[in-house]
């Protein structure tokens, strides 16, 4: 461990402060601290700190991805396989996928990581470790066809437009990951949407059926899966949102850990649990509905990519809600929402994306009104207080 | 029924490190210093020079902006030196102590009998005044001022803060006298926050109303105590006295002679003789080390979370009652960042396992643990904030300098001292403390 660390002071001798390279420094530090903790001490405040830092906190997002991750690899190669009616192993099927997914990653955090650096060298602070989260979260949200210089092109403008515009990590209003797919959905909706893009090759196959549940059901046609197939994932979509079961795998971890607020994932599923509800019960009200509509509540929470959005985009914190109460109603709207507009607007057969998007903007909003009651508490006591001793 | 403040957000840090509950003297001190920097927004005028005679009480210095505000010496001896930093600022008044402490009489006065303003008088002109502080704005209290009600907490919650208990158990005639006194200064009440646990003679106090306090820290804090109590409105203004300093004010009170007794607890991990030392405001931290080499160490005037750090030839500060030293944490460390590794590091987040041993007593050390970052996790800091505020909306409001906003979310019932554990917990590494700081700064100038 001395002789790594001896290394590494070796390579920054020439970036430390005073040395021409000074400037790159951020770009060395990033690599350097990734190795280890650093050696800082506190010079200003409180002397101690907790072990936490922001690191720490975005692996353990990366950490709860894994299994998602993981599973989105087979199921990439489970439903090639399976399209072109042959019967292969779990191995051949994971390389398979892997073979589709992981030049996607890579681009994603090259081109990603790339931005990130060169931000953190022209603003001069460290880089911020946020974009592990979203490089790797990009691609996942990614149908499996995609081509990868689109991929590039999402991130480039979710990076650019979506983050550093608006001052960088921390500063932005929309979720990173999700403006790069909305990017890629509005920019290129061919390679979004459809019947042929959710399963891999699947240009090459005829007579294919790779919808996604949603897109039949939108389409009316007959859906072959049940909700076992649903919750676990076993089904068509995009690369790593269809399996239920891993994501909520990655929930468990994040609320144990506490980096995801577990009230936004909770209210998250109540609201969409109650337009479930509302609409399954259109009929009983003489309204006709639709497949979509009639589509049983309990599905509605399964299929798709809802889970995957509630767990892991619709808690990230910067673009959240920031009070509790906020939390709440924010998760709510989102829930309630997704399903609204995966139901009732034919354009797009699935709402999580655009209800995060849409209540991404409003969170300052709620945060402001909760914020205003604590404000106007304060006000009244004022009030109170003069009255007295007026 | 005496009234309770229960406090439910916050954190008591358990380390290592505990002073033993065993009282000391000092050796003497040669010199003694007063830190003009301690008494936050003073503009020192100097009354006397370098070389002067002194007695304990003759008077430093007092505050340009404030007059009425005296700042006197703590021994009696020769003022050998007046440090200076940038743009002259006076640093450092150092005094060479005499052999024995002559004291100048001020004379003795029962504070319930004597009238307001004689007391008041006798506070502000025997330098009195610069043990008392006030909210808003945590400065010195200003001698013009009235304050609606003065605080005083005895229960000190801070990770290994000197027991007032202890300090106060042979002084408490005199610190029912500086009791007194405090209920001539306000129209208000004077109100004792006391471990509501404990069976001390501090909940027996007269003339003040005694509120039980319990939980976790920052319960013990003031603010803490004015927020549960009477919280502060804008243009209010309200006093805060330590609790062994109200004993200095009770002691002028009963015997004309500013005793200026300061009991400091050495504490920490890396300290190695943990006692409670008898010594004198402004001592050298020297003679609180036993002795003892403190290379590699940290020696911090005050509690790990709000203290200053000082050097081993330095001077402990006005009001500091603890000496905590800790390691210096100048290390690397391999892989530090993966979740739930090195688990003898505390932490409030759950992305370590130290939260399974809720009993233990941790080492700490002065390291970072990270870098800093933007501020990106929420909900964090409301965990260790009881004060029914939003911490971050104000921390934000601070750094942008937006005067309307904190005023609204509630700047005038801050101090730096309430944001402590939010430095200490907050993934960012945001210096929570030096922005409320400068937020506090910014009305002082701006509103006044």
């Amino acid at each position: 461990m001395s002789f790594i660390r001896k290394k590494l002071d070796e390579i920054k001798a020439p970036f430390e402060p005073g040395n021409k390279l000074e400037k790159y420094r951020p770009a060395v530090n990033a690599l350097d601290t990734f190795l280890f903790v650093p050696n800082h001490t506190t010079q200003k405040g409180a002397h101690i700190r907790d072990a936490v830092d922001l690191k720490r906190t975005m692996i353990t997002v990366v950490l709860a991805l894994i299994p998602a991750l993981l599973f989105g690899i087979w199921n990439t190669g489970y439903q090639h396989f399976s399209q072109l009616g042959e019967e292969v192993g779990i191995m051949e099927a994971f390389m398979h996928g892997a073979w589709k997914v992981v030049p996607m990653i890579a681009v994603s955090y090259a081109v990603g990581l790339g931005i990130e650096f060169v931000y953190a060298i022209k603003r001069g602070h460290e880089v911020n470790e946020g974009y592990l989260v979203t490089g790797l979260l990009i691609p996942m949200i990614m149908p499996v066809d995609i081509p990868l210089w689109m991929v590039a092109l999402s991130v480039i403008f979710a990076v650019l437009i979506g983050k550093e515009a608006f001052g960088g990590t921390g500063m932005n209003i929309l979720n990173p990951a999700l403006t790069a797919r909305a990017f890629a959905f509005f920019a290129y909706p061919t390679y979004m949407s459809g019947n042929e893009v959710w399963v891999s090759e699947a240009g090459a196959v005829d007579g294919i059926s790779g919808e996604t549940i949603l897109g039949k059901l939108a389409a009316g046609t007959e859906v072959p899966f049940d909700s076992i197939h649903m919750f676990t994932g076993v089904i068509p979509g995009s690369i790593a949102e269809t399996s239920t079961l891993c994501v909520l795998a990655g929930a468990l971890l994040l609320v144990l850990t506490k980096v995801a607020d577990w009230r936004i994932i909770v209210s998250g599923f109540i609201g969409a649990a109650l337009m479930g509800l509302l609409l399954n019960a259109l009929p009983s009200m003489g309204v006709d509905g639709n497949d979509l509509t009639n589509f049983a509540w309990y599905n509605h929470l399964i299929v798709g990519g809802f889970a995957f959005g509630v767990v892991f985009m619709a808690t990230d914190p910067v673009s959240a809600a920031q009070t509790m109460k906020g939390k709440w109603i924010y998760g709510l709207l989102i829930g309630l929402l997704a399903i609204l507009i995966r139901t009732l607007n034919p354009a797009y057969p699935e709402g999580i994306m655009l209800s995060i998007l849409l209540m991404n903007v409003f969170a300052p909003t709620i945060d402001h009104y909760v914020v205003e009651g604590n404000v106007k508490r304060r006000k009244k006591r004022l009030q109170t207080k003069t009255v007295k001793t007026a | 029924m005496p009234k309770s403040v229960k406090v439910k957000r916050g954190l008591s840090l358990n380390l290592k490190g505990e002073t033993e509950k065993i009282l000391v003297d000092a050796p003497k001190s040669k010199i003694y210093t007063i830190k003009p920097p301690n008494f936050h927004s003073i503009v020192p005028k100097m009354v006397v020079k370098e070389g002067a005679k002194l007695k304990a009480g003759d008077e430093l210095f007092y505050s340009k902006y404030s007059e009425k505000t005296r700042f006197v010496s703590p021994v009696s001896g020769t003022l050998k030196e007046i440090v200076r930093g940038a743009k002259r600022r006076v640093l450092e008044l150092r005094i060479e102590a005499d052999a024995t402490i002559e004291y100048k009489d001020f004379g003795q006065m029962d504070p319930l009998s004597a009238s307001k303003e004689e007391v008041k008088e006798l506070v502000f002109s025997s330098g009195l005044g610069a043990f008392i502080q006030q909210r808003p704005y945590d400065i010195l209290a200003n001698a013009e001022d009235t304050p609606k009600a003065i605080f005083v907490s005895a229960h000190n919650t801070a990770p290994l803060g000197a027991s007032f208990e202890f300090i106060l158990k042979s002084k408490m005639k005199h610190f029912q006298t500086g009791i007194n006194v405090l209920s001539q200064l306000t129209e208000g009440k004077v109100y004792l926050g006391v471990d509501a646990d404990s069976a001390s003679e501090l909940k027996s106090v007269e003339n003040a109303e005694v509120v039980h306090v319990s939980g976790p820290h920052p319960a013990g804090l003031v603010g803490t105590l004015v927020h549960e109590i009477e919280p502060m409105n804008q243009g209010e203004r309200v006093w805060t006295v330590r609790p062994e300093d109200l004993a200095i004010i009770g002691e002028l009170f009963n015997t004309g002679k500013l005793n200026a007794e300061r009991t400091v607890a050495v504490a920490g991990n890396a300290a190695e003789e943990r006692k409670y030392f008898r010594t004198l405001i402004g001592a050298e931290v020297k003679t609180l080390l036993s002795g003892q080499n403190p290379d590699g160490c940290r020696l911090i005037s005050g509690d790990v979370l709000t203290g200053a750090k000082v050097e081993e030839a330095g001077y402990i500060d006005y009001y500091a009652n603890e000496l905590t030293i800790i390691p210096e944490g100048n290390h690397y460390r391999m892989f530090g960042w993966l979740p739930f590794k090195d688990n003898d590091i505390h932490s409030m987040s759950k992305t370590s396992l130290s939260w399974l041993f809720p009993n233990r007593k941790y080492d700490v050390n002065t390291n970072l643990n990270g870098e800093e970052r933007a501020l990106v996790v929420t909900g964090e800091m409301e965990e260790v904030m009881p004060l029914d505020l939003y911490p971050m909306q104000l921390i934000k409001a601070c750094m942008s300098g937006d005067i309307e906003k904190m005023e609204s979310l509630g700047i005038y019932e801050v101090a730096p001292e309430d944001f402590a554990l939010i430095d200490y917990t907050n993934t960012s590494k945001i210096e929570a403390q030096e922005i409320i700081r400068q937020g506090l700064d910014l009305m002082i100038t701006e509103v006044g």
